[in-house]
C-alpha cells in the first residue's frame, strides 16, 4: 500500500464534498467532546477527594470511645468511658505514632464586646495541631506549659476571627465563652469546606485543661477524660495492620476482658471519603460509558456514509483497479479516509470537549482536569473508532469486481 | 514500423481460452475456445454483434478478469501464474484502457486525471507532472492541462483518456468502443491518434461495431457466439 497516496488521495475525496464529510464528522465529534468533558470532570472530582483526603491526613487513625452496655441496654455511640490523658500518654509510646492529639469538644457562644457567636469550642493538647498539620497565620499556637497551667487562651479560626474581629487585629484581644475570658493569642490557618460540608474554620480551640476545668466541664467518672484522639501514623506502616495493633493494645490499656466487646472504635476517616466519592466514582464511569456510546453511534455515522460513498464512487475504483490500483491501494485509500474523517473531527471534538469542561468549571462549579493523557485517549479513541468501522467499507470497495464497478452506472 | 505476421514472438497470445459466466441456472459461454495471436504494433479492430465475446476477450487480455479455461500469455508471461498485485502491476505498466465513456474523474483536472496510472506506479518516476504534461501535448491538449473534464468537449475528454492510457509507457493499448460516445468527424481524429500510437510501436486492439472506425486497424477479427468466424489482415 501506498501510503502518501492513500492520504492524498483521501484528503481529495473529502475535499470534493466538504459538507457532507463535515456532518460525517459531527458524530465523532460530539463524541470525542463528550468523553473528553465526562473524563475531565471526573478526574477533577477524584483528583478534589485525594486533596480532601491528604488534607484529613491520609494516614490518620481516629479512635472513639464505643457504645457502652449496662445490664442489657445499649446506649449509643461515645457512651462508653471517654479515654484519659494517661490512656494518650501510654499510646505516644507506640512506635507507629508520629502525632497523637487528645480532643474534647463542645458547642459555645463566643462573645467579644457587644459581638457575639455560636462555634465549636475545642480543648486538645499541643499534638493536636501536628496531627492536622495545622499552623497559624498571624501569633502563636498554645504551649505546654499553658496546658499544664489551664492557661485563658484560645486561638481561633478565620471564619471566627472574620465575624468577631472584622477589620481589627484580634491578636491579644479578649473573647468570653460561657463567661470564661480568653486571650487570643493566634489565628488558625484557613483550612477551608471539611469532607463533610462544615466550615473547619468556624472554631475555637483552647487547651484541653481549660476546657475541661473552666468551660466545657469535667467528666462525671472520669476526670482527665479525652473524648476523642487521633494519631498520625509513621511512614512505611500498612494502615490495617497498625489499626489491628492498635486496638489490641487499647483492649489492654482499657482493661477489657478477652471474649467482651470493644468499648472504643477506631476508623480511618480517608476510608469515609473514598467510600462516600465512590459513588461520585460511579457516577463518572456511567457517564464516561454514556459518552463512549455516542463515539460509537458517531462510527456508524462513518461507516454510514463510507458505504454511500463506496457504492457512489464504484466506477472511479473501477478505473483505478483498471489503472494498476492493488486492492490495498483501494483498501488504504477508502481506510485513509474514514481514520481522517475521525481523526479531524477528533481534534475539532477535543477543542470542543475543554470548552465544555470548562463551562461545566465555570458555571457548574465542578472540579475538573484537563490532563494530555485525557485528550490523548480521545484522539486515540476516535483513530480507533475510524479504524473499525471504515474497514468493513474499505474492504468492500477493495474487493469490487474491476469489470462491474466499470460498468456500474 | 509495420508489423511483420510471420515472425517474432507474438506480444499476446490466447490458447484455447474459454469464458463461462453463470447467469441463474443459465452458464453462459462468452467465449468458447479462442486461439489467436497479437504482434507488437500491429492495430487490431475486433468486431460482432454484441454478446458474441469480443468485450469479454478485451477484459481477459487486459488483465481484468481471468479464463474459466485455457492460457492466457503477455510478453511471455502466463497470466495464470500471476497473483492479483502482479495483475494490478501488469495493468499499471504495460497497459492502457480507453473506454467508451472516457472514465475520468470529473473534479480532477485533465493533468491529475493523466497522472493517476502514475501516482499508482511501483517505480514512480522522478517527475509524474512532467510526463503527464508530455502525454497531454502527444494529443494535442498542452494548452488544457488544467482543465476539469467538463469544461472540456467529448473529444478532448477521449484525449485525455488515451494520454492517461499512454503515461505509463504500455506497450499495449486497449481501446473500448473509444468513438462511441463521439460524433464522426471527432472520430476520424480519434481513430487518426490511434493509428499514429500504432505506428510508434504501441500494440492498439480495439473493439468497435462501426465497420469505418474498424477500417483504420491492420487486422481485423470478427466475433460471434464466442468464437473468431473470420480474421482478416489487410494487404499491401
Amino acid at each position: 500500500m501506498k501510503l502518501k497516496l492513500a492520504i492524498s488521495s483521501a484528503i481529495e475525496a473529502l475535499l470534493a464534498n466538504v459538507l457532507r464529510s463535515f456532518l460525517t464528522m459531527l458524530g465523532i465529534m460530539i463524541g470525542v467532546a463528550s468523553v473528553m468533558a465526562m473524563m475531565a470532570i471526573s478526574e477533577g472530582a477524584a483528583i478534589q477527594v485525594d486533596q480532601q483526603i491528604s488534607a484529613l491526613g491520609a494516614s490518620n487513625l481516629t479512635v472513639r470511645p464505643g457504645a457502652s452496655r449496662r445490664g442489657g441496654r445499649h446506649s449509643g455511640a461515645n457512651s462508653a468511658p471517654p479515654f484519659t490523658d494517661k490512656q494518650v500518654q501510654i499510646l505516644q509510646q507506640e512506635p507507629y505514632v508520629t502525632a497523637i492529639s487528645a480532643r474534647n469538644s463542645g458547642g459555645v457562644t463566643v462573645v467579644s464586646g457587644s459581638d457575639n457567636w455560636a462555634t465549636q469550642l475545642y480543648g486538645t493538647n499541643v499534638g493536636y495541631f501536628e496531627t492536622q498539620s495545622w499552623g497559624v497565620t498571624a501569633g502563636e499556637l498554645f504551649t505546654q506549659r499553658q496546658i499544664s497551667q489551664s492557661a485563658a487562651v484560645v486561638v481561633i479560626g478565620k471564619t471566627v476571627a472574620d465575624t468577631l474581629f472584622e477589620g481589627t487585629n484580634p491578636l491579644g484581644q479578649m473573647i468570653r465563652a460561657k463567661n470564661v475570658p480568653l486571650r487570643v493569642i493566634g489565628v488558625l490557618e484557613e483550612k477551608g469546606q471539611s469532607s463533610f460540608g462544615g466550615d473547619r474554620d468556624d472554631i475555637v480551640i483552647v487547651p484541653i485543661t481549660t476546657a475541661r476545668n473552666r468551660i466545657l466541664g469535667a467528666h462525671k467518672t472520669t476526670p482527665k477524660h479525652v473524648s476523642s484522639i487521633e494519631i498520625s501514623v509513621a511512614d512505611g506502616y500498612i494502615m490495617a495492620d497498625v489499626q489491628n495493633q492498635l486496638e489490641d493494645r487499647l483492649r489492654e490499656i482499657r482493661r477489657i476482658k478477652p471474649g467482651a466487646a470493644d468499648n472504643f472504635r477506631v476508623f480511618n476517616i480517608a476510608d469515609f471519603v473514598r467510600a462516600r466519592s465512590s459513588t461520585q466514582a460511579t457516577m463518572g464511569v456511567l457517564l464516561a460509558f454514556t459518552a463512549a456510546v455516542s463515539l460509537i453511534v458517531g462510527g456508524v455515522g462513518v461507516m454510514n456514509i463510507m458505504l454511500v460513498s463506496v457504492t457512489e464512487r464504484t466506477r472511479e475504483i473501477g478505473l483505478r483497479m483498471a489503472v494498476g490500483a492493488r486492492k490495498g491501494d483501494i483498501l488504504g485509500q477508502f481506510l485513509a479516509e474514514a481514520i481522517l474523517l475521525c481523526l479531524i473531527g477528533g481534534l475539532i471534538g477535543s477543542a470542543l470537549g475543554v470548552g465544555a469542561a470548562e463551562l461545566a468549571a465555570n458555571v457548574g462549579g465542578f472540579p475538573i482536569s484537563i490532563s494530555p493523557m485525557i485528550a490523548a485517549t480521545a484522539l486515540s479513541a476516535a483513530i480507533f473508532i475510524g479504524l473499525f468501522f471504515g474497514y468493513f467499507p474499505a474492504r468492500r470497495a477493495a474487493q469490487l469486481n474491476p469489470i462491474e464497478a466499470l460498468r456500474h452506472e | 514500423m509495420p508489423a511483420n505476421p510471420t515472425s517474432a514472438e507474438p506480444l499476446i497470445k490466447c490458447v484455447d481460452v474459454t469464458k463461462t459466466y453463470i447467469m441463474g441456472e443459465q452458464q453462459v459461454h462468452a467465449l468458447n475456445g479462442v486461439s489467436v495471436d497479437f504482434i507488437a504494433g500491429e492495430m487490431t479492430a475486433i468486431m460482432g454483434p454484441s454478446g458474441s465475446g469480443k468485450s469479454t476477450l478485451m477484459n481477459l487480455i487486459g488483465a481484468l478478469d481471468v479464463p474459466t479455461s485455457g492460457d492466457l500469455f503477455i510478453e511471455g508471461r502466463n497470466l495464470a501464474n500471476l497473483g492479483a498485485d502482479e495483475l494490478a502491476d501488469l495493468r499499471n505498466k504495460t497497459i492502457g484502457f480507453v473506454f467508451q465513456q472516457f472514465n475520468l474523474l470529473n473534479r480532477a483536472t485533465a493533468l491529475t486525471n493523466v497522472k493517476l496510472p502514475l501516482r499508482y506506479s511501483r517505480n514512480p518516476l522522478a517527475d509524474i507532472d512532467a510526463r503527464a504534461a508530455e502525454c497531454l501535448s502527444m494529443v494535442g491538449l498542452s494548452d488544457r492541462m488544467d482543465h476539469r473534464p467538463m469544461q472540456l468537449s467529448g473529444g478532448q475528454q477521449q484525449r485525455v483518456a488515451i494520454a492517461r492510457a499512454l503515461a505509463g509507457h504500455p506497450s499495449i493499448i486497449l481501446a473500448d468502443e473509444p468513438t462511441g460516445a463521439l460524433d464522426s468527424r471527432t472520430s476520424n481524429e480519434i481513430m487518426e491518434l490511434l493509428v499514429n500510437l500504432s505506428k510508434q510501436g504501441i500494440t492498439v486492439i480495439l473493439v468497435t461495431h462501426e465497420e469505418e472506425v474498424a477500417e483504420y486497424a491492420a487486422r481485423k477479427i470478427y466475433f460471434r457466439d464466442g468464437v473468431i468466424v473470420a480474421d482478416d489482415r489487410k494487404t499491401k
